[in-house]
């Protein structure tokens, strides 16, 4: 993958400020809830790691992961697969 | 007509060189006395008690301490604002004092009113100021003492009869807001700040006081901290009650160190005269006519307001037939007297509200005469 | 589901995920009792972001009002003096008169600095005081449950304009940047939002110029800084940034208004 996010998803106050500002649209909202009764946002595959959902979070839940090539070359081509599955 | 003089251009060089400190070789002079205006010789005395941060707003009769430290701040490195109004003079003391400074304000009674909400929380927030009332009259007494804000606040408060009075209290008053981290008032009024008398200033040892860390500094070399009247200054604590109740832990404490108090003529006395302030000097001086004239008369000068000197009063009236209190109000500090007396004789007014055309309190009721009839009226027979 | 504890791993042998973007440094905690969809974390988020890039928060000194925002100050990892509402300015000047040195600014919102605090602001401002004013502006007092402030915009519904402000009852928001601006003393005065990534960005340029505006002894600066409030607007979370884009931004464009070099 080229890049992920975690989110604090029991942090997470399910405002869905992150889900349109994503611009490969892979963040989701849950059907579930977490322990406060909020749902949360859901990492589908394809992130590119922009960072915008991350920024607009007010609750500070996501980080933001990207891919570097171990030897300093270029990335790796996009294998597929983000964090968890839907 | 006598007004001339001060509307020609000498006139007015005059006054405008008449309204600037006295020269600096005069005042360092360790031990000398000076010729100095009340408001100016407590202006001073903050000064060299280490104040180095003044703001204020003209009112009379305070007007004369923000001239003063207008010029003398400056000569010693420190800062003097003429606010725009009352409720921001108190902001930027209590701004200055948050970095640890000592930091003074001055107002009467009406300004002081619309400080309140400051002084509630400052209090709160245990950062240390001093303020000072020039009253107009006597009746601000409830304002000071029960604190004219909101919640379970004290204020120390220091009532001066003398300019040199004004000048120890000074020292005293910022040596007391750091021991206690409490905000301290000085109670003065028109006769002390347009009075001059001769004046020493003696800086007390305060080597006892803790250094402020407390203070918002900027958080090199520490952890940050919080200074808020809301709750605990540590971050990420949320002792909120923990927080207040420190606030007034310290008050059974303040009222057993704190009192000041000056008596006289005490130990046969059939009537014991209560006054403080100005209006105290002039009933210690009736007083003692009346001793002249074999009246077995005492007095009672509270100079502490709060923590009030109960127990002085109440062993005054222990042997008493009367008490009096003379007072510039229409009753305030007879009622902590009652309280102290707590019925072991009457308790008499024997002042009240008096003013001449200015409204100041210098009313016909300070008058020695006025205090020594009084005092014949209610001697008991 | 990930939580913030599990680390991401790649399948890659020739690469691996570095973290790139996380909470502030100077950020002790992320829980915070802010409603969701909130703008005010994301305007401490930035000037966190800023202290730590500009390497301040050693000799920073926070003046904080009372709002919603006043429970920042006890997760930020730099010294705070808490004020009373509406007279943050003032204090701000006791401090900065006093240290001269230390990096000084005041974090306001509306109800705070427009309404109760009017008149500090503006003569904190015509003083010249070296210090920076930081105007979270939602257009409402949102800690006492929605009411009317000083900036809150013709139309707007709140529990004291019930059905809409209306000049004639409720009179006309302030625009207290354009009104500080013209001051002799104020050195940068800017407009930004939280509402989008590119407004935070965009805000952020803005609060890094004013803070250098003190940091070079130019004046006094003013950053006013539009946020949502949904709950406030009683609207969806998910809806404040459009109701702040339709609503709030149209009283109040986003530009710079002052920058004295």
């Amino acid at each position: 993958m080229n890049a992920t996010v975690t989110i604090d998803i029991e942090t997470c106050k399910g405002c869905v400020l992150c889900i349109p500002v994503c611009p490969p649209k892979v963040l989701e909202m849950s059907t579930a809830v977490n322990v406060r009764g909020y749902r949360y946002p859901l990492l589908l595959e394809g992130c590119t790691g922009c960072e915008l959902c991350a920024k607009i979070c007010p609750d500070f839940c996501i980080d933001v992961y990207r891919a570097e090539a171990r030897d300093g070359m270029l990335p790796p081509p996009y294998e597929g697969g983000g964090e968890g599955k839907v | 007509m006598e007004c001339y003089p001060l509307l020609t251009k000498e006139g007015a060089r005059g006054r405008f060189e008449m309204s600037l400190p006295p020269p600096d070789p005069l005042l360092r002079k360790e031990g000398g006395r000076v010729l100095m205006e009340g408001s100016q010789a407590l202006a001073e005395a903050a000064v060299q008690a280490g104040c180095r941060f003044y703001a204020g707003y003209p009112i009379t009769p305070s007007t004369e301490i923000l001239e003063y430290m207008s010029v003398r701040m400056p000569q010693v490195g420190g800062v003097c604002m003429n606010a725009e109004s009352e409720i921001e003079a108190i902001g930027m003391v209590w701004g200055a004092a948050g970095t640890g400074a000592r930091a003074m304000t001055a107002s009467t009674g009406q300004g002081i009113s619309l400080m309140q909400e400051s002084f509630a929380e400052l209090a709160n927030a245990q950062i240390p100021v001093v303020v000072v009332n020039m009253c107009r009259g006597q009746g601000d007494y409830f304002q000071s003492t029960r604190g004219g804000g909101h919640g379970d606040y004290r204020f120390i408060v220091l009532s001066p009869a003398s300019a040199q009075e004004a000048v120890d209290l000074t020292f005293q008053a910022f040596h007391l807001a750091d021991k206690w981290r409490n905000p301290v008032m000085i109670m003065g009024d028109f006769l002390l700040s347009h009075t001059s008398e001769l004046v020493e200033f003696h800086p007390i040892d305060e080597r006892s006081l803790t250094p402020k860390t407390w203070a918002t500094t900027g958080a090199a070399g520490r952890k940050a901290i919080t200074l808020t009247p809301l709750g605990p200054s540590e971050k990420l604590s949320t002792n909120v009650a923990g927080a207040l109740a420190g606030v007034v832990q310290k008050h059974p404490a303040i009222r057993r160190d704190e009192v000041r108090v000056d008596c006289g003529w005490l130990d046969d006395a059939v009537l014991v005269v209560v006054a403080f302030g100005f209006p105290g000097r002039f009933v210690k001086y009736a007083v003692q006519l009346a001793r002249a004239r074999g009246r077995k008369v005492g007095y009672v000068r509270p100079i502490s307001l709060w923590p009030f000197p109960s127990d002085a009063v109440t062993q005054a009236a222990a042997h008493a037939k009367v008490v009096a209190v003379f007072e510039l109000n229409s009753g305030q500090m007879i009622e902590d007297v009652q309280l102290a007396v707590l019925g072991r004789a009457p308790v008499v007014a024997i002042g009240g509200i008096s003013h001449d055309h200015s409204g100041f309190g210098v009313g016909p009721m300070l008058n020695v005469e006025y205090v020594l009839q009084r005092i014949e009226e209610t001697y008991p027979q | 589901m990930t939580t913030r504890n599990t680390e991401p791993r790649t399948q890659s042998p020739d690469a691996e995920l570095r973290k790139v973007f996380e909470k502030p440094a100077l950020l002790l905690k992320t829980e915070h009792s802010l409603c969701p969809g909130c703008g005010e974390p994301l305007a401490l988020r930035t000037i966190l972001e800023l202290l730590q890039e500009l390497d301040l928060r050693d000799r920073t000194i926070c003046v904080c009002g009372i709002g919603c925002y006043t429970a920042f100050p006890s997760i930020i990892d730099i010294d705070v003096l808490q004020a009373l509402h509406g007279r943050a300015p003032s204090v701000a000047t006791g401090v900065k008169r006093t240290l001269p040195d230390r990096f000084v600014f005041t974090l306001q919102g509306d109800g705070d600095m427009v309404s109760e605090g009017l008149q500090e602001v503006i003569h904190t401002a015509a003083r010249g005081e070296k210090v920076t004013a930081i105007l979270l502006n939602n257009g409402v007092f949102g800690e006492t449950g929605g009411h009317m402030t000083a900036t809150s915009v013709i139309g707007q519904h709140t529990k004291t304009t019930v059905g809409g402000r209306d000049p004639e009852r409720h009179g006309n928001p302030i625009k207290i940047s354009e009104l500080i601006a013209p001051l002799d003393g104020v050195a940068y005065v800017a407009r930004g939002a939280m509402h989008t990534p590119a407004a935070i960005k965009w805000t952020k340029q803005c609060l890094q110029d004013a803070f250098q505006s003190q940091l070079d002894g130019r004046g006094f600066s003013l950053v006013e800084i539009l946020t949502m409030c949904p709950t406030d607007w009683f609207v969806p979370p998910e809806s404040g940034t459009q109701w702040l884009e339709d609503n709030l931004k149209t009283t109040y464009p986003l530009r710079v208004i002052k920058a004295v070099s």
